[in-house]
């Protein structure tokens, strides 16, 4: 549901587009942020692992990482970040209106949010997809055993028609036993309704831990879906659309060199290049963006690199415990790559 | 022939007519059918009952802060023990959280002022609570002035937006809803249809479509750098909803009143404003209690739908509470949670309604 294309999302952001709302939006976001103090980013209004309060009231989540990496950079504050919850309808019509200036809430690119609605994705925080989670006592070890499963899925959502492509395109029966909520989903998993459960992975790492014996089941390796979620602004500020893309490819460069929140301080003094690029300590790549020369040493002295975020919120250092898989970097075989600062 | 010259002592009624077991009879076990229903709703009752209270209270997890203090048998409290403080004040920062309570507090004594019959100077009190605490409860809760920090709306939440919500709509929609109920009525054609189209629009969309409308709507129509806080957005959409609502209760009691006594008030020499004001609307409202009881119960509960605009309230607060991975599975303890506190209120609306009805009660209690 959450990456449906909603028709009505369409509308209100044609509308947007013909009452020229969206040009007429201030563009020198940096300067408002400086003057309000605060980024205000665009959340979710609660998904386990990107995005929801804790239990001291602050948000938590890789999403809510990537704003907080932004008003480092920006502000010199990580904390500076006013978080607005959204939910999955309104939130292109907050970032076009200028209620938010960034939106990091776990939304996919695809071409038509791309080109349509005024909006341009900066890059993937989360490589996401549809995967299915099925009981160990079955003993399935792949997805192409799945042939004449019933399979729990919620409905109304492109879940629902990925899964029909996927039987179908491998030529196998399945029979589907549609749901309306997540919880419903699980229970009816739970209860032996089905062998097998699908949804994004995110979604069913937490899914799992909700089940009686969460070790009784397991999340087979095959994704049959592309789900890139990445953070989102508005076209025609390129100045922050460059901030919030860099913002996130300071954390990629970071975990890549090696350099973490814990170890920043000592990097400062490194004798790689790159290294010093990337902290200020050799020119200053920030001020073209508006920023100062220590931008992406607020980012990591504040927030992490890219490894600390995913682990510290959906990886194994969380309850979620979601395997890095494709989420790794470039260097260990994943997809995460980001351009090299010179 | 004899007779007995000494009184019969008095003795006491037999065992079976009264006391519990007379109860017991008349009520329960008055017949084969009877009985044989009490027993079956006993049976019921253990069948169902048991196993809630085995999971709410004897297997239940109370103390702890962490989901491992929580085994799977019965309901882990734990979660809702740790997460009481955003329940109740949402995302407000801990050091500000004395502002609700003070603003709260002063509420509640001033309500308790004007529901004491006892209690001197009803009118100034009453004034003061419509007119200067608004005031004074915006100013405590945003801040901005007086040295308070600031507090921008999309902190607050839990309980007391609910509240918050409940109230503004319950206080503004009433004193709308009877202007509007009037004007319907009024001989006026202009006034007249005003009041119908105003009614009949804002009666005929649901409340969600309206708040959808105001959170993503609005703003794409409202010129650069304009925009108006969700929370006043939401206020406003609920307030012109229940006034509409209100204003149809209001009408049905209107029409209730005989005639004439507004004849009898006319023939008397009164205005306009004094018949309705002194003669009739006191008799209609005081009929109304039920029906506007039961629209602000309805509105409590519809608070609810502000989270559809990304307000937390008291259940988009535990929605969010939930999907915190470290406290993932543990929904149905937050709705049983939610539920009960929305109960809590509720009811307390209805026995006090109960009370003003009793007290009011002149003799038109049919």
């Amino acid at each position: 549901m959450r990456y449906n294309n909603n028709k009505l999302v369409l509308l209100t952001s044609a509308a947007a587009l013909t009452l020229g709302a969206t040009g007429l939006v201030s563009a020198a976001t940096l300067e408002d942020t400086r003057e309000n103090g605060a980024v205000q980013c665009g959340v979710s209004d609660g998904l386990p692992g990107f995005s929801a309060p804790d239990d001291e009231g602050n948000w938590q989540g890789i999403d809510v990482d990537v704003c907080r990496a932004v008003a480092a950079a920006v502000l010199g504050d990580a904390d500076a970040v006013r978080y607005v919850s959204l939910n999955a309808v309104e939130r292109f019509t907050a970032l076009q209106s200028g209620e938010v200036d960034m939106l990091s809430r776990n939304t996919t690119w695809t071409t038509t949010r791309d080109t349509t609605l005024g909006l341009n994705f900066t890059g993937t925080n989360f490589y996401d997809g549809q995967g299915f989670l099925v009981s160990r006592d079955l003993g399935i070890s792949n997805a192409s055993e799945l042939d004449g499963a019933a399979v729990c899925v919620q409905s109304g959502t492109t879940t629902e028609l990925n899964l029909a492509d996927y039987f179908r395109a491998n030529d196998m029966e399945f029979q589907p036993i549609v749901f309306d909520t997540s919880e419903q989903t699980v229970g009816g998993f739970e209860a032996g309704r089905c062998d097998v459960l699908t949804s994004d992975t995110s979604q069913l790492a937490a899914l799992r831990i909700q089940l009686s014996d969460p070790e009784g089941a397991v999340i087979l390796p095959e994704v049959i879906s592309k789900e890139p979620l990445g953070p989102v602004v508005r076209q025609g500020d390129d100045q922050w659309f460059n901030i919030v893309k860099w913002s996130l490819f300071a954390m990629l460069n970071a975990e890549e060199m090696g350099i973490s929140s814990d170890n920043v301080d000592d990097m400062l003094d490194s004798e790689n290049p790159n290294v010093a690029r990337l902290l200020g300590q050799d020119g200053n790549y920030g001020e073209s963006m508006g920023l100062e020369a220590d931008w992406a040493y607020d980012i990591i002295s504040q927030v992490g690199n890219y490894g600390e975020i995913y682990d510290r919120n959906v990886g194994m250092d969380s309850p979620l415990q979601i395997e890095r898989g494709v989420n790794r970097l470039w260097t260990e075989g994943g997809l995460q790559y980001a351009p090299p600062v010179r | 022939m004899t007779h007995n010259d000494e009184m019969i002592p008095e003795r006491p009624a037999p065992r079976l007519t009264v006391g519990p077991l007379a109860w017991l009879r008349a009520n329960l076990f008055s017949g084969p059918v009877n009985s044989l229903f009490t027993l079956l709703g006993l049976y019921l009752l253990y069948v169902l009952l048991t196993p809630a209270i085995q999971w709410a209270l004897i297997d239940a997890d109370w103390i702890g802060t962490s989901r491992d203090d929580c085994s799977r048998e019965g309901a882990c409290w734990v979660f809702v023990n740790a997460r009481l403080g955003q329940f109740i004040y949402g995302l407000y920062p801990g050091d500000e959280i004395w502002r609700i309570n003070v603003m709260f507090a002063t509420f509640a004594a001033l309500l308790a002022w004007l529901a004491i019959p006892r209690l001197p100077f009803k009118r100034w009190v009453a004034q003061v609570t419509l007119l200067v605490f608004p005031v004074f409860a915006y100013v405590l809760l945003y801040g901005g002035h007086f040295g308070l920090p600031v507090v921008e709306t999309h902190r607050w939440g839990g309980l007391s937006l609910t509240l918050i919500l409940a109230t503004v709509g319950m206080v503004a929609a009433l004193p709308i809803g009877i202007v509007l109920a009037l004007g319907r009525r009024s001989q006026m054609p202009i006034v007249r249809s005003v009041c119908v189209v105003f009614i009949e629009f804002w009666r005929g969309v649901p409340l969600i479509t309206i708040l959808f409308m105001a959170s993503v709507m609005l703003p794409l129509f409202l010129p650069t750098g304009m925009s108006i806080d969700r929370l006043v957005r939401a206020l406003i959409g609920i307030t012109l909803f229940q006034s509409a609502y209100m204003a149809e209760v209001v009408r049905g009691g209107l029409q209730a009143i005989p005639r004439g006594q507004e004849e009898a008030a006319a023939a008397l020499g009164m205005g306009y404003w004094h018949r309705m004001g002194l003669i009739v609307l006191p008799q209609a409202l005081k009929m109304m209690i039920p029906g506007i009881v039961n629209t602000f119960i309805s509105l409590f509960k519809d608070t609810t739908l502000v989270m559809i605009i990304g307000l937390f309230d008291l259940l988009g607060i535990v929605q969010a509470a939930l999907s915190d991975s470290r406290w993932l599975g543990f929904a149905v303890e937050g709705y049983v949670f939610a539920a009960l506190m929305f109960w809590i209120f509720c009811f307390s609306m209805s026995r006090y309604s109960q009370y003003l009805e009793r007290k009011l009660h002149t003799g038109h209690k049919r």
